[in-house]
């Protein structure tokens, strides 16, 4: 494959990526002036017709998502911008907007004019702090040049961009909690339906779509749907509900490689490439153990599945939750799953919101029973009783309100599923790994 | 006396204009007042509450949920040092950073060194995981850290 000019990430090694004059000068805001001379819903059908997928996570179809909105709703219509990145591997969306920050805010404004909407917030996680500052003088600069405001580009097309920052919390990420920490409460997912396109911020119809996904769209404007389509992995046509991986994708790599990255790529790029190409190969010559394939909600890939393709279907096939923000991290052979899982569990247990018991037990559970084998007092039916857990909580098996104890259960069962001799050989020889930050932690 | 000067609670108000009503603006109240005085004591929490027109009680349930915002007996040091512990950096590093860091102030996560400059804690992962182990001192993040360039970025401050 000849290599990949990016589209996404195109700007951000000049050295003026992040100013309005750069911007412009580089085309910037011309397809937002082409989309505000079509009709908000020729601008959703073309976004529908791209098949963009949203990149927060769960691979929604943007534009159908907007059209969900209620037909000639008197308003207001609000769009969140979901920039609380923090699934654990993950840190995209953060060179995005620290880097580019008008191509974000011109795909806000697309979307907004797509959905009829007039205000957006940008729920940005607090630890972002360089993107805030980027973010807020490109705001300011925005409003200075009548590109933010009341008469957009000289139209009609009236909107504000605000920014809310959040306060260390990752539930805020799930649509809903971040809803409800936007309206001044502790963030809750709210239980669906009322789905946010009908009822939402305010309770009024709300869009929620992640920072890269609303990246994409000044491209799409700009190049068409053909062209977007040409990028990634086709639809299988024997598989109706197959909805296809179109676009460039940025994919972060992490943990033990030569070269942590982020890089932007097709759809559909295989771990294998990713790690020996774009991160360098495994770190100290060793080999790889397990693979994170989109974040640790995601679950794990074996040394035998780097040849999948991640694209919105690959992980599903070798039995992950599928390809979640594509952050791939890369554990090598000289780590313990003991240890890594229990990484996982930990920081699920401390992310829970609280409020469905099976989550809220279920995560602080796992992590005992984790930290108990850690302390080399495992016993063999512990793995059993790990992976009874992780199959009685999620949306899946229907216990929960929101998805984050799916992403919690699903580093257990594929832990559990695909290197539990690993496991059985730690509870037997008696081991022990608490370190002392462990104790240290412990103490909090 | 109100706890909360003339300035702050203009700077509150500021940002009524941003939203529909006012509950909305409770994240932003208590990050304006946290920044301002290390942490939000009951006092300021009332004050809060009423320029919001809420209960001091729906105030304090949203603040807690947040565990970034620290009540009156537990204010921060002058400055805040997160050191990631997830995933990425535990792979490389993060947890043996937190201990040696803890060590060598005299802390656990979570507490202020005894002449109140640096407040420790850790973190879920920072989202800088390809600088791994990486740590955020406020809201600063700084890449691949040692024990050495964590003491040498806390002596400048
Ligand atoms: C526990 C949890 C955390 C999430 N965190 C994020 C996040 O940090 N950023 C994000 O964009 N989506 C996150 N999501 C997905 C959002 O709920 C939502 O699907 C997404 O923001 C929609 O935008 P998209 O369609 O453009 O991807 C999270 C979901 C769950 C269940
Ligand atoms: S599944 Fe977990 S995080 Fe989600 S709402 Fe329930 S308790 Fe909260
Ligand atoms: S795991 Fe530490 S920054 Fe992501």
């Amino acid at each position: 494959m000849a290599d990949f000019e990016p589209v996404l990430l195109a700007r951000i090694d000049k050295p003026d990526s992040v100013s309005l004059a750069g911007y412009r000068a580089d085309g910037g805001y011309e397809a937002l002036r082409t989309a505000l001379e079509m009709e908000p819903e020729a601008v959703t059908a073309m976004v529908k017709d791209s098949a963009l997928r949203g990149r927060g996570g769960a691979g929604f179809p943007a534009g159908l998502k907007w059209t969900f909105l209620p037909k000639n709703h008197p308003g207001p219509v609000y769009l969140c911008v979901n920039a609380d990145e923090s699934e654990p591997g993950t840190f995209n969306n953060r060179i995005l907007m620290e880097e580019d920050p008008h191509q974000l805010i011109e795909g806000i404004a697309i979307a907004c004019h797509a959905v009829r909407s007039n205000t957006a917030y940008i729920y940005l996680r607090y630890e972002y702090g360089k993107s805030y500052r980027v973010l807020e003088a490109a705001i300011k600069e925005c409003y200075a040049a009548g590109l933010l405001g009341e008469n957009v580009l000289g139209t009609s097309f009236k909107l504000d961009i605000y920014l809310h920052r959040g306060a260390g919390a990752y539930i805020c990420g799930e649509e809903t909690g971040l809803i409800e920490s936007l309206e001044g409460k502790r963030a809750w997912p709210r239980i669906k339906p009322p789905f946010p396109a009908v009822e939402g911020l305010f309770r009024k119809p709300t869009v929620v779509n992640n920072v890269e996904t609303l990246c994409c769209l000044s491209h799409i404007v700009q190049r068409g749907v053909a062209w977007f389509k040409s990028i990634g992995v086709p639809a299988d046509p024997s598989n109706p509900r197959d909805m296809g991986s179109y676009g460039p994708k940025l994919y972060c790599v992490s943990g033990h490689v030569n070269r942590p990255c982020c890089v932007e790529l097709p759809m559909g790029v295989t771990a294998r490439e990713l790690i020996d190409k774009h991160g360098g190969g495994v770190w100290k010559g060793r080999q790889v153990k397990a693979v994170v394939p989109g974040g640790i909600s995601m679950g794990f890939l074996s040394a035998e599945e780097l040849d999948t393709p991640l694209d919105f279907n690959g992980p599903l096939k070798v039995g992950c939750l599928g390809l979640g923000t594509a952050a791939v991290v890369v554990v090598d052979d000289q780590t313990s799953m003991v240890d890594v899982l229990y990484n996982c569990c930990r920081f699920f247990a401390h992310e829970s919101c609280g409020q469905c018991t099976a989550c809220r037990e279920g995560t602080s559970w796992m992590t005992k029973i984790l930290q108990r084998i850690r302390a080399g007092r495992g016993r063999l039916e512990d793995l059993d009783l790990l992976q009874e857990v992780a199959g009685s909580m999620g949306i899946i098996p229907g216990t929960t309100i929101c998805g984050l104890s799916d992403g919690a259960a699903w580093p257990v069962k594929n832990a559990l599923g695909k290197f539990r001799p690993e496991f059985e050989e730690y509870v037997r020889s008696g081991r022990q790994s608490i370190t002392p930050a462990d104790e240290l932690m412990a103490v909090h | 006396m109100p706890v909360l000067s003339e300035e702050i609670r203009n700077r509150i108000r500021e940002e009524f204009a941003k939203y529909p009503n006012k509950r909305a603006v409770t994240l932003p109240a208590l990050h304006i007042v946290q920044e301002a005085s290390n942490c939000v004591s009951t006092a300021a929490i009332k004050e809060i509450a009423e320029l919001l027109e809420l209960h001091p009680a729906e105030v304090s349930d949203t603040m807690t949920f947040y565990g970034f915002f620290r009540s009156g007996d537990r204010p921060l040091g002058h400055r805040r040092v997160w050191v990631c512990r997830s995933i990425s950096c535990m792979l490389r590093g993060g947890e043996e950073l937190l201990d040696r860091v803890c060590n060598r102030l005299g802390v656990t996560p979570g507490q202020t060194t005894s002449d109140g400059s640096v407040t420790v804690e850790y973190a879920e992962c920072l989202g800088a995981c390809e600088g791994a182990p990486c740590i955020l001192v406020d809201d600063d993040c700084f890449l691949n850290q040692t024990e050495e360039s964590v003491a040498t970025l806390i002596e400048r401050m």
